[in-house]
């Protein structure tokens, strides 16, 4: 079997507060190869980021607490790593840009001096030299005159320009993993085509690989070749993009994409909703998560979690619905009839 | 012809921000709104929408124009008239954390205006009402003595939603209502919305950022760009038919959930940002940005022109 660049198996992520134990992620894998881009879509509080972080070792330890879980990297789990260790990896082999670029970039230090800090930690270079890395980077990202914003400070940029700033610091000790976590969320959608532009050039220029965590199917599907579905701290549905957007199988993604209006035709009927909120974490559910909000729900779903079941090649979706003896059901408008699948054990 | 309930003409609003700069927020914008549709308003952030929407509530005294409410021009009234108003209009917040008082509980917000209008004649009467309200956007009678926190971010907007409608407004001004919400639970609150519309016969001015949303929710659109209006008339034509280049350039950005969609779709690029509002020069404010821009746009404002059937457009080149 080839090796995964990236291949996480089973992640299980919990926070350990007064009030309880909050399972924030409960057993998630996943893998990625170098120059793709794989989305992770979901709602607020479905673990998403609180999986990236922990993968970045980002999360102060405690509260937070890795359950189980291997975290290979080229082969290499990094979960067994010390924090020391770690430093090597972290801006070197994964990056990660943030969603809110005032608060993640050093409020009193100038945009230049932030950047060499990196640099010359990981490639060993002297200060000039990180500079120049530094300048060409800033110019690779768009910013006009590199040479004057590396004398700026954060606060007299705009916040499209602090994003190009944050995509230039990561990608400037060059890594073979890039996780940005909602990097376009706070920007209106004229910048954040240049931002997602900017993405993919520099993703063909050095293939890298993408995570892209968001909640924007509009920004999934100009981006993403793999994707997957969270809800819960579990992933639901994965598979590439054309299979999660024209054959989902789970009903949370048929919800997720009714759920948005649509842009290119104009149809006035009512949006889909999934009723309810998602559950509480510190005492999820014994079956399946997103069974309480789900129409499609039987009584199976209520005792047992579902297990994967794979439709088609790549394609693995959590539902019992794909289980031989489940009914026949008929998804919403638009959507192409369920596939029975395959249980595979994990 | 249906009836206007409101009407605007020149809206400005300025704001002094120290050394002879004045910030032109809002500088002549000219619109109306039928009685029982929705207008919605898009625009970068900073182009002036949440001004707007603040000015015809009065939030902000106007410093121009001219703002008829039924008929009645209601950009100068005096604090008796303007507490009457705030009957008829209503605001929905975009933030429902900062925007819920969090010493008081949720049926002391939706009571609030209740007891300042002296609508209700009892304490029984009151209670009532507020339960009324909170059925009627989803919420149960008993979440009147919680608190705000105690709420979900979906929740507390229906909170919002339930203190806008106590009074049986006509006119409510959306700002952002939804943005701050997950996909799922925007879903929900536009519904109810879109419910209340028809059952209430309300009219709504629907500032977002979110083309998509709007062009689901809104009958006519308009597009402001640094105080002015880019393009004006009814949402179908604006987003099939769109004329502005920064229209055209706004909608092109939006990204699609459609994988093969986004393949072949061309982006027009409109590179830069969008400028400063103080102290504008003189010309059309989008011409730093624009692919069409000539001398005559640099010296003359171009005003909104009729291009058929009111669908409105300001730019010299088109």
């Amino acid at each position: 079997m080839k090796e995964h660049l990236l291949d996480v198996r089973d992640l299980r992520v919990s926070f350990d507060t007064y009030a309880g134990e909050v399972q924030a992620v409960r057993g998630i894998s996943f893998h990625l190869d170098l120059g793709e881009t794989l989305a992770i879509v979901g709602e607020s509080g479905c673990g998403k980021s609180v999986s990236m972080q922990t993968m970045m070792r980002l999360l102060p330890m405690p509260p937070a607490r890795l359950k189980s879980g291997e975290i290979l990297f080229e082969g290499k789990d990094l979960a067994l790593l010390t924090d020391k260790e770690m430093e090597d990896y972290r801006g070197k082999e994964f990056a990660m840009i943030f969603q809110d670029s005032m608060t993640s970039l050093n409020p009193t230090m100038r945009v230049g001096n932030q950047m060499c800090e990196g640099i010359m930690r990981h490639q060993k270079v002297s200060k000039e030299e990180a500079k120049k890395i530094a300048i060409d980077m800033l110019a690779q990202v768009g910013i006009p005159n590199p040479e004057a914003a590396f004398r700026h400070y954060p606060h007299t940029m705009s916040g499209g320009q602090r994003q190009r700033v944050m995509i230039a610091m990561a990608l400037s000790c060059n890594p073979k993993i890039l996780i940005a976590d909602e990097p376009t969320t706070a920007l209106d959608v004229t910048m954040q085509a240049q931002i997602l532009d900017i993405m993919n050039k520099l993703k063909k220029t050095y293939d890298t690989a993408i995570i892209l965590i968001t909640h924007d199917l509009g920004v999934v599907a100009q981006m993403a070749d793999r994707i997957a579905v969270m809800y819960a701290g579990e992933i639901m549905e994965a598979g590439s993009a054309r299979e999660i957007f024209y054959q989902p199988s789970h009903p949370y993604t048929w919800g997720l994409l009714g759920a948005m209006p649509n842009m290119i035709q104009d149809v006035k009927s009512e949006l889909y909703t999934i009723p309810g909120t998602p559950p509480d974490l510190y005492a999820p559910p014994v079956g399946c998560p997103f069974a309480a909000r789900c129409e499609y729900a039987m009584e199976a779903c209520l005792k047992e979690e579902p297990p994967k079941f794979v439709t088609d090649g790549g394609h693995v979706s959590r539902c019992w619905l794909h289980d031989e003896r489940a009914p026949e059901v008929t998804p919403p408008a638009g959507i192409p009839a369920l596939k029975k699948g395959v249980k595979v054990d994990e | 012809m249906s009836e206007k309930l409101l009407e605007v003409t020149g809206l400005k609003k300025y704001f002094n921000v120290g050394r002879n700069q004045t910030l032109k927020a809002v500088d002549g914008v000219s619109f109306s709104i039928e009685k029982g549709k929705t207008l919605g308003l898009v625009g970068e952030s900073g182009c002036g929408k949440t001004t707007v929407g603040r000015t015809l509530l009065r939030i902000y005294e106007p410093d121009g124009g001219k703002i008829l409410f039924n008929g009645h021009d209601i950009s100068r009234v005096s604090k008796a008239q303007s507490k009457e108003l705030t009957k008829k209009m209503q605001m929905i917040f975009q933030d429902p954390y900062a925007s819920l008082n969090p010493f008081f509980t949720v049926g002391e917000i939706v009571a609030e205006g209740l007891e300042i209008h002296k609508i209700c004649k009892t304490k029984k009467e009151e209670r009532e009402r507020v339960e009324e309200l909170l059925t009627m956007v989803g919420l149960s009678k008993d979440h009147a003595n919680r608190f705000p926190h105690e709420f979900s971010g979906g929740q507390r907007q229906r909170v919002g939603i339930a203190r806008a409608l106590a009074l049986d407004p006509e006119f409510i001004v959306c700002d952002e209502a939804i943005s701050a919400l997950d996909v799922s639970i925007q879903a929900q609150v536009v519904n109810m919305l879109m419910n209340f519309q028809r059952e209430l016969g309300l009219t709504y001015l629907f500032i977002a950022h979110d083309l998509s949303m709007v062009r689901h929710i809104a009958d006519q659109t308009a597009v402001m760009y640094l105080g002015t209006l880019a393009e004006y008339g009814d949402t179908e034509e604006v987003y099939s038919h769109p004329i502005h280049p920064y229209t055209k350039g706004l909608l092109s950005a939006v990204p699609v959930a459609d994988p093969d969609y986004e393949k072949t779709h061309e982006r027009i690029h409109m590179d830069g940002e969008v400028g400063s509002p103080i102290n504008p020069k003189p010309g059309c404010r989008f011409c730093g940005r624009c692919p069409l821009a000539t001398e005559k746009c640099r010296e003359v404002d171009p005003i909104l022109r009729d291009m058929g059937g009111g669908h409105m457009v300001a730019c010299h080149n088109v």
